[in-house]
């Protein structure tokens, strides 16, 4: 219990804070009443005591993305603002979340230079927790070598595209593999920090943030290999995807380059338990249903998919994770919490605007 | 206007006639055509109509569906930028619209067919690959399925305006030969007709008139020549009697007595 003897000094305030916004989301009571709204303005106020001042500013009957948009600037705000407030370690670690906005968002700058857009108003698109202060510099470069010599080596991701990525690359590769490799970097780079910085190793945030990332990783890899059939991705490329690390590490990932339909991800997947049971859920398993997405046409709910069962998975992950005293981990829970809120609140949203209530029970409500 | 007196400008003349009698028969038969033509076009019209309101409804309902594919994306991805992503990320159409035409009783409409190019890969086919890919590929069929719809209702409101217009004229032309054409062609032909019989008629009268000056000439000469034989006959008498008597006889004659001496 050495750990929880001197987290407060640094990190308790946070801690408390967080904790605090934890019991701020949206419990399963409060989304049945928004399940049962009429109108946008009726979830507008619905919303009310949990985003109060954000949706003031909209106008009545304001639009899906626009509503979403304002709840995603509350959860910025009170990011930013616990983001003000780490010292140490836990700034670190914080920096650490943002980088996976920011690979999206150097993804996206990284398409605009190529399609040679004005990549000024992209910045508008960008992720907002994905913000760091030289992106706007970003804009300056007007073609792909010079956004990769002078302007991405200043980016906090430059680790991640060194030794993986060349400037040729940039030009020739799809934009998703530039993503996915980024990403697939990025994960085990923050694998490596909560196992091997000095103030989280052997505290419960190793032992949390561990389960959470692998987890994070077994679900691109998976992913990924789903998508990948039907493309061209190849499977030497599609390997190079998937994390070094995980439960599903190394065989699981192994069999899983060289899956070539849904069946043989279920087979890859076998030796964990949970993936197991998500695939016989999903019915990929047996064959039938095809790639269970979570829509299958009109109006018919077949059940859930695979992505909405690892979003379940993660969700619960991070309830647990609030079990735990001392740790960064509440953090990342926190905010996966909030990103799964912000989507649930655009669906309902969007089934109320679309008048397609029948579908509208598929959001995910964690407490 | 198509009062008695509206009939074209000719002569009346037995060509004029013989060319007024084929202009109306011209007319009747092209009244016939086009009043077929119109029956067969109003007849598609009809069945456009409907099509129309079945690809209408359809439409409302497939783009409902990719709509709401498109909010599944959103959720499924979990951030807005996706679909400038992969509106990026497409760098040739696959879904192309080819025209072509199809003749309805001489009227040419526009047809457009949806193609899907297959040399033409989809380009963001790896969007998502890491979350929602399969999502995004959903969406995208649902969207090609939707733009098949927008292009089937595209090329039917085509033809619908197209053939609108096309049977006004026809029905325009169909009307104008029966109430105005025929009728006037009708009217010139009575016109030539009456006024050759009127000619017909002065014609035997002048004719009449003419034969009985003649006649009167003949008589009048027949008169003179057996006048002059009586007189020769008298002459011979009287220049025996007296030549004196001459002038009186001839005042007797030219005074008195043609119808004494003819009959």
């Amino acid at each position: 219990m050495a750990e929880g003897m001197f987290y407060n000094v640094s990190n308790g305030y946070v801690e408390g804070i967080v904790r605090g916004y934890r019991n701020a989301l949206l419990t399963s009571q409060n989304y049945g009443n928004l399940t049962q709204c009429e109108t946008i303005d009726d979830v507008k106020l619905q919303l009310g005591p949990a985003y109060g001042d954000f949706l003031a500013a909209l106008p009545p009957n304001p639009s899906t993305s626009s509503l979403a948009d304002k709840t995603l600037d509350k959860m910025v705000a009170e990011f930013r603002y616990i983001q003000a407030n780490a010292t140490g370690s836990l700034a670190k670690f914080m920096d650490y979340l943002t980088y996976a906005y920011m690979i999206d968002n150097v993804a996206l700058l990284i398409t605009g230079t190529l399609h040679e857009r004005d990549t000024r108003e992209l910045l508008e698109r960008c992720h907002p927790l994905g913000w760091f202060e030289t992106m706007p510099v970003l804009c300056v470069a007007t073609n792909i070598e010079e956004l990769y010599n002078s302007v991405l080596i200043e980016t906090p991701l430059a680790p991640y595209f060194k030794g993986s990525l060349s400037h040729q690359d940039l030009d020739e590769m799809n934009i998703e593999i530039i993503r996915n490799t980024l990403y697939k970097n990025y994960l085990e780079d923050f694998h490596r920090f909560v196992n091997e910085e000095p103030g989280i190793k052997g505290t419960p945030t190793q032992q949390v943030m561990t389960e959470a990332l692998e987890f994070e990783a077994d679900r691109r890899s998976i992913n990924i290999t789903l998508n990948s059939f039907g493309t061209e991705l190849t499977k030497q490329d599609r390997k190079k995807l998937y994390p070094n690390f995980g439960r599903l590490h190394p065989e699981g990932t192994l069999m899983l380059s060289r899956a070539e339909d849904p069946e043989g991800v279920r087979i890859a997947v076998d030796g964990v338990s949970d993936y197991r049971e998500m695939m016989d859920q999903t019915g990929m398993g047996g064959g039938g249903g095809g790639i269970g997405n979570q829509s299958g046409g009109v109006g018919g709910d077949e059940g859930k998919s695979l992505e909405d069962l690892f979003y379940e998975k993660e969700m619960m992950l991070s309830k647990l994770a609030f079990t735990f005293q001392f740790t960064h981990a509440i953090v990342y829970a926190w905010v996966k919490l909030r990103e799964q809120e912000v989507r649930n609140i655009t669906w309902i949203s969007e089934c109320i605007a679309q008048n397609q209530k029948d579908r509208i029970g598929n959001y995910i409500s964690v407490f | 206007m198509s009062g008695a007196n509206d009939r074209e400008a000719v002569f009346p003349t037995r060509q004029s006639l013989g060319a007024m009698k084929s202009k109306l028969k011209g007319a009747q038969i092209g009244h016939d055509l086009l009043k077929r033509k119109s029956e067969a076009l109003t007849k598609r019209f009809r069945e456009i109509t409907r099509r129309i309101d079945e690809a209408k409804r359809k439409m409302g309902r497939v783009m409902q569906i990719a709509a709401f594919s498109l909010a599944e994306v959103t959720y499924a991805v979990g951030n807005s930028s996706i679909s400038y992503q992969i509106t990026e990320s497409v760098k040739q159409a696959k879904f192309r619209v080819r025209t072509r035409q199809e003749n309805v009783s001489g009227v040419f409409l526009p047809q457009f067919e949806s193609v899907q190019r297959d040399d033409v890969g989809s380009d963001f086919q790896m969007t998502g690959l890491g979350k929602g890919g399969q999502q995004v590929q959903k969406c995208r069929e649902t969207y090609t399925r939707a733009v098949e719809t927008l292009v089937e209702l595209a090329s039917l409101q085509t033809a619908f305006v197209i053939l609108d217009e096309v049977i006004k004229v026809v029905n325009r032309r169909v009307n104008a030969i029966e109430h105005v054409i025929i009728p006037r062609t009708e009217n010139t032909i009575k016109y030539i007709n009456s006024e050759l019989d009127e000619l017909d008629r002065e014609e035997f009268f002048r004719l009449k008139k003419v034969k009985g000056v003649k006649e009167r000439a003949q008589a009048e000469q027949e008169a003179e020549r057996n006048k002059t034989a009586q007189n020769d006959s008298d002459k011979e008498n009287q220049q025996k009697r007296s030549n004196a008597e001459d002038a009186p006889t001839t005042n007797v004659l030219g005074d008195e007595g043609d119808e004494d001496v003819i009959f």
